[in-house]
């Protein structure tokens, strides 16, 4: 089934070249580290430390609340300073706590112990990976647990790692599935002993050949396993694309990957899955690539999460003078910052910097019914009306059009010649449609 | 001829005979009163009073489901119209509310801290870290309640502030609804002093970002009367219930306070003080 081609998508320039040959380097320890509070889709966690704590490293700063929720842990040890409002990479300003490391980076007691994990039952392992605060670390921050626990009428039969990164200048999953090759199995295998899986394929776009090798490299004893090249296409790594393409399955509007009997995870989020596991260490660091034309040397960096923009340009060398725009995630999906001071955070797969002349400047003009975001819409949906009609603020009408459908891939505004900001009005449509549901209860 | 027109004499005689006898038989009754009332509401299907259009409050009000003052946007003339054709005495005649941007922060005098390319629309711009303004709780200026406004009563300034014009505000809270912000509140008609500010930031804060924005000094709640200014978390808010002397303009080190026009031309004037003063 490999090779499969899903309906739509578009090929941008993938820049990956600035970053895929940069060993993946830890970032030492900065000055300090700006944690939020809220790192996770769903419900919101409960913050539990207060200014002048004195906090360890993988200590609970955030409790998870409800099911949809996971806790967040300290990165390392040190001080609060304060708890403040500061910029989230996703776009709003929200609560975080501001950690002054004190240098010893000393675990909490509990957490860093290798155990064995061969004798835990699923529920075991789902807690682990639970406590471990563990989200998806493609960008969409989902509690994975949840995603794990799928209703007993939906049986999963396969089990999807994805290791496709499509997004343009990001190398942060290439550089683990290089490096890290074990660790992504072994935490793909958690996964699939948790659902009961007997079916596992690693995605890996075309354009990454090396990790293709690495991947089937270290699968060759393994059961159930098998790596695929997928075709490159933006967006081949989004769930139900990747999904289609694989399998030929479609998963239904409005419905999740579940629903044809699928689960997909990132590749960072199964080697969270082993360090969670094996090593009891909470999802603490990730794999973040600092690329793009404005910045002096591309890099991935193994940091902490809570790391602010700023440290991590300064450890790149620093930013050209004309750099105009910063980027959290790639240029497709990812949301321009205005502060340096946003830090990582658990889906921050990312940092692209800009040079001005790379960053298109337009007015956007009305839509001249040409049909090519129709074209490359990987959702099939009608981007060109939906627009229109929440331009008119027909929002009654855009949800008729399925306008919850929409990945935000950003393929519509990519091809749209009179440049219209077609993904900023889908979002506004589903703030929309978000807030008309909450007051109907 | 003449049988030409003597037959279609007396089909046209028949129908009208028969039609006569229907309009009697099958008459429907309706409420003279209600066509009555809908003229006398302004009819511009607001939606104000929270009903579908005109026509169906002008019919409730006839069967007494609703007050002769349901609709805010006719006010007290309407009202007293209404009575009228009830043949009622409207003694209500209480104060009309008109809308109010709680924001003094043009561009002259509040801080940005990004440039914003995106759609012109404040629900949309808050969409992206709730806005381009460093005040978070400050006027985006991009127009989104003047497009709903189905009376043009609020202005667009140049300088990106939206400000009512009291003259033509109905009072129908389209813009209250509409703001993302939640900026816009309904003000007495009569009182003449206002904060213009939203801001629940600190003071510290708001001096670096706004050059008009409440502070949280007290001073103005020292010098008002009792219970006519109240500090709300860091912000100053006039309790119009209680009479507020204009002196109380004098107290504020930040002219936050005006006084008089929240029109256009008074609002602009205590601006245009506000930059010169200050930068």
């Amino acid at each position: 089934m490999a090779g499969g081609k899903f309906f739509g998508g578009v090929h941008p320039p993938y820049n990956k070249e600035l970053a895929q040959d940069q060993v993946i380097e830890v970032m030492p320890m900065p000055e300090r580290l700006v944690v939020h509070f809220t790192q996770n889709l769903g419900a919101p966690p409960e913050p539990v430390i207060k200014k002048g704590d004195v906090v360890q490293k993988g200590q609970i700063i955030a409790e998870s609340r409800g099911f949809v929720s996971v806790p967040v842990h300290a990165p390392t040890s040190g001080t609060v300073k304060s708890i403040d409002v500061y910029p989230h990479p996703v776009g709003v300003d929200i609560p975080a706590a501001v950690i002054v490391p004190d240098g010893a980076d000393e675990w909490v007691e509990g957490c860093n112990d290798e155990r064995d994990d061969t004798g835990l039952d699923e529920a075991t392992l789902k807690n682990l990976i639970h406590d471990a605060g563990m989200v998806g670390m493609g960008g969409a921050a989902f509690p994975t647990h949840v995603k794990l626990s799928p209703p007993k009428e939906k049986p999963i039969d396969l089990l999807i790692i994805n290791g496709a990164e499509c997004e343009p200048y990001l190398t942060a999953d290439h550089r683990l599935m290089l490096e890290k090759p074990e660790g992504i199995v072994t935490g793909s295998s958690l996964f699939a002993r948790v659902l009961g899986v007997k079916r596992i394929i690693v995605a890996v776009e075309k354009n990454k050949p090396d990790a293709i090798e690495t991947m089937r490299r270290h699968i060759v004893d393994r059961k159930g396993f098998s790596v695929e090249g997928m075709n490159v296409v933006y967006p081949q790594g989004a769930e139900k694309q990747l999904i289609f393409a694989l399998t030929g399955r479609r998963v239904p509007a409005g419905g999740l990957p579940m629903d044809v009997g699928v689960l997909v995870q990132n590749v960072g989020t199964a080697f969270a899955a082993y360090e969670a596991v094996r090593f009891g260490r909470p999802l603490i660091q990730r794999v973040v690539t600092v690329t793009g034309g404005g910045i002096v040397q591309p890099k991935n960096i193994l940091t902490l999460i809570g790391t602010t923009f700023e440290d991590l340009v300064a450890f790149c060398g620093g930013f050209h003078e004309n750099t105009g725009k910063v980027i959290s995630g790639g240029p497709m999906m990812g949301v321009a910052q205005y502060s340096l001071q946003a830090s990582v955070t658990k889906g921050t797969s990312g940092i692209v910097l800009l040079r001005q002349e790379e960053i298109p400047q337009f007015v956007s003009d009305a839509c001249i019914r040409c049909g090519r975001c129709i074209t490359v819409c990987p959702m099939r949906l009608q981007p060109s009306a939906l627009s229109i009609f929440v331009e008119r603020m027909h929002f009654d009408e855009a949800e008729e059009y399925n306008v919850a459908d929409c990945i935000e891939c950003g393929c519509c505004a990519y091809v749209c010649p009179s440049r219209r900001p077609l993904v900023h009005h889908f979002r506004r449509a589903k703030a929309e449609l978000r807030e008309k549901s909450k007051k109907a209860g | 001829m003449l049988t030409a027109i003597i037959a279609l004499a007396s089909i046209a005689l028949l129908f009208s005979l028969g039609l006569a006898i229907a309009a009697r038989a099958f008459a429907v009754k309706v409420d003279p009163r209600i066509e009555a009332i809908e003229d006398a509401l302004p009819g511009a299907n607001c939606g104000g009073c929270g009903l579908p259009g005109c026509s169906e409050l002008a019919k409730r009000i006839a069967e007494g489901k609703a007050d002769v003052d349901a609709c805010p946007a006719g006010g007290e003339f309407v009202a007293h119209e209404i009575a009228k054709v009830l043949g009622i005495e409207f003694t209500g005649g209480g104060i009309t509310k008109v809308a109010l941007v709680l924001c003094g922060g043009d561009d002259q005098v509040a801080a940005k801290r990004f440039y914003y390319n995106g759609i012109y629309d404040c629900a949309s711009a808050a969409l992206l870290f709730g806005g381009d303004k460093a005040c978070s709780y400050g006027c985006l200026g991009l127009a989104t309640c003047a497009d709903v406004c189905p009376f043009g009563a609020i202005d667009m300034l140049p300088s990106g502030l939206a400000v009512v014009n009291p003259e033509k505000c109905t009072g129908c809270t389209k813009c209250v609804a509409a703001c993302p912000k939640g900026i816009i509140k309904m003000v007495p008609i009569d009182k003449k002093v206002h904060i213009l500010c939203s801001s629940h930031d600190k003071g510290g804060k708001v001096r670096k970002i706004c050059k008009v924005g409440c502070i949280g000094c007290l001073r103005c709640v020292k010098e008002a009367p009792e219970g006519a200014i109240t500090m709300e978390d860091n912000l100053a808010v006039v309790q119009y219930e209680v009479d507020l002397p204009e002196a109380v303009v004098e107290t504020c080190p930040m002219d936050t306070i005006v006084v008089g026009g929240v029109g256009v031309e008074g609002v602009s004037g205590e601006r245009k003080k506000a930059a010169g003063g200050e930068g």
